[in-house]
């Protein structure tokens, strides 16, 4: 897994609050290119919270996030963090991909037409390029079928596949999970996670915060469990999920596997 | 036929037929009323397309058509603004919204057309010329509703922008789209939807709030019937005439409407409403469809 060289990930003393409610408590951990990181943690843990943090999506109010060895969101001059203009977050985020729980696709647009916004908007490809992506994209997440479609003719469980396909269109370094199952009918799940485990294997970073025990311990290379803003423990899965160190630990996976 | 003893007999509203019937009779009477009234029909006819109010209507069409483009693109610009994060051009929009909203149109017409009281000059570097000759009737007019109509706009638009959920704007950023790339491609779209309905009650606002020109003599239509019948005395006939092309055109921009909404519904549905040529298709050959549909089986 661990493939030599810089890490794809560094994050280090993170803080993030919302007016006084104190979310991130100092967040550090590392993520080595084509690791799987899963992130758990009882809701309001501020998992959430913090890989919004990776992508700028929320800014932090202190502390270092490296994503691909660049410094995120900032720029450090004379030993202090200066805060970017939007014009260099905007394109430090076309490298990294997000799957949020709610899909978010853009439901004025055909699917095809989803997948194809962020190349030729952003990046600027020739059209041609970017709809043959597209349409190997939508084969890949088994969707080939329904370019066409708008994503309210769409199940959840579909939808979240083409929320993947557009992050993936953007060819990105590292892709984040927002709770990407969170919002399916159970019966729906199965292909979302079919696609991510795929994806897992072809090489891709990946942080996914999820309540998916399976998932973890099937595909992960590495468990994260946050609580309270920090990082209280860490490891392979087998390690996190069945000889958890930490009593909250222990307490949220007696939880959540009861 | 043997009755079903399963069918449910739907209710009956005989309250409707008693009221429809009293309408029918009310709106005979007000017809009857006005036909026998001193209303010389045949001038209403006559002057329904004389030149100098088929002008006056195209001074009319025209300056609404104006006014709403200008008040639009205000409206795209300080709604925008005005959910920006920078408090400086927050504070502007604000102010304009303040300004042309809270005073009457009709002052602002004046105030436009009297321009030239304060600034008797105008010069841009390259240009200059005396405001009365600058300051038309019609500048007045477009500068005076379409101003105003921006401030209506700017918070139709805003309403139209926040009914447009967060996760949007996350969406696009996550693509790296600017602020004002997501606005333009992701969010003012979807706002649309919102917006047109508020467009199209604010456009036939126009239509008619258009006649207030006429006090800075701006040849509309109203100020063209007001002239003819100083001259022939033919006071309510022609105010009829303006009636009529009011609700004329009131009318056929409904039927606009109704496309341009169906146009921003695309992808909000599983199934487009029917157009309007549809819906009467359908409605006229329903029973024939349905009749054939049965020979055939």
């Amino acid at each position: 897994m661990s493939a030599p060289g810089r890490p794809m990930v560094v994050v280090q003393n993170v803080h993030k609050a919302f007016g006084r409610n104190e979310v991130l408590k100092g967040i550090d951990l590392e993520v080595a290119p084509g690791e799987v990181m899963c992130i758990l943690g009882p809701s309001g843990s501020g998992k959430s919270t913090f890989l919004r943090c990776i992508n700028h999506l929320e800014r932090t109010d202190r502390g270092r996030i490296y994503v691909d060895g660049e410094l995120n969101g900032c720029r450090e001059r004379n030993g202090r963090l200066y805060e970017l203009p939007d014009r260099d977050l905007c394109r430090a985020r076309t490298k990294i991909g997000i799957v949020f729980q709610h899909f978010n696709l853009f439901p004025h647009l055909t699917v095809l037409e989803n997948l194809i916004e962020g190349p030729v908007r952003v990046k600027g490809e020739p059209r041609d390029l970017a709809v043959a992506r597209g349409h190997r994209l939508l084969a890949q997440v088994g969707l080939g079928e329904r370019a066409a479609a708008y994503p309210r003719q769409l199940s959840g469980g579909q939808q979240q596949r083409v929320a993947i396909a557009r992050a993936l269109a953007m060819e990105p370094k590292l892709m984040l999970f927002d709770e990407p199952t969170s919002a399916l009918d159970p019966e729906l799940v199965g292909d979302v996670l079919a696609v991510m485990r795929d994806l897992a294997r072809s090489g891709m970073t990946m942080m996914v915060v999820t309540h998916e025990i399976g998932f973890a311990r099937g595909v992960a290379h590495s468990v994260v469990f946050i609580d309270g803003g920090v990082v209280v423990e860490r490891g392979a899965p087998e390690e996190v999920l069945d000889h958890p160190r930490h009593e909250r630990t222990r307490a949220f996976l007696s939880k959540v596997l009861s | 036929m043997a009755r079903d003893p399963d069918r449910i007999i739907p209710l009956r509203h005989y309250g409707r037929w008693l009221s429809g019937g009293l309408v029918v009779i009310l709106v005979a009477l007000v017809v009857k009323a006005f036909a026998q009234g001193q209303i010389d029909w045949p001038v209403v006819r006559s002057f329904f397309t004389a030149p100098a109010l088929v002008k006056g209507l195209g001074h009319t069409l025209l300056i609404t058509f104006l006014s709403m483009a200008l008040g639009l693109v205000l409206g795209l610009l300080f709604a925008v603004m005005r959910l920006s994060k920078n408090p400086v051009t927050r504070s502007v929009a604000t102010a304009y919204v303040w300004l042309f909203r809270g005073t009457p149109v009709y002052l602002q017409l004046l105030i436009w057309f009297n321009l030239a009281l304060i600034f008797p000059n105008v010069s841009l570097g390259f240009f200059h010329a005396r405001m009365v000759d600058v300051m038309t009737p019609f500048l007045a007019a477009l500068l005076g509703l379409g101003v105003n109509e921006g401030s209506y706009m700017t918070e139709i638009v805003r309403g139209g922008i926040l009914s447009v959920e967060q996760g949007q704007l996350d969406a696009a950023s996550s693509l790296g789209m600017s602020r004002l790339l997501a606005m333009r491609r992701v969010v003012i779209p979807q706002a649309m939807r919102v917006i047109v309905p508020s467009f199209g009650n604010e456009f036939i606002g126009m239509l008619k709030t258009s006649a207030m020109a006429s006090a800075i003599a701006y040849t509309e239509m109203l100020n063209q019937a007001q002239i003819i019948y100083f001259i022939n005395d033919k006071i309510m006939e022609l105010l009829l005439v303006a009636a009529g092309w009011y609700l004329i055109v009131v009318t056929l921009f409904s039927g606009v409407q109704y496309y341009i909404e169906r146009q921003f519904a695309r992808g909000q549905s599983h199934e487009l409403p029917p157009s309007l040529l549809e819906r009467l298709w359908s409605n006229l050959f329903a029973g024939h469809r349905a009749a054939a549909a049965e020979e055939r089986r």
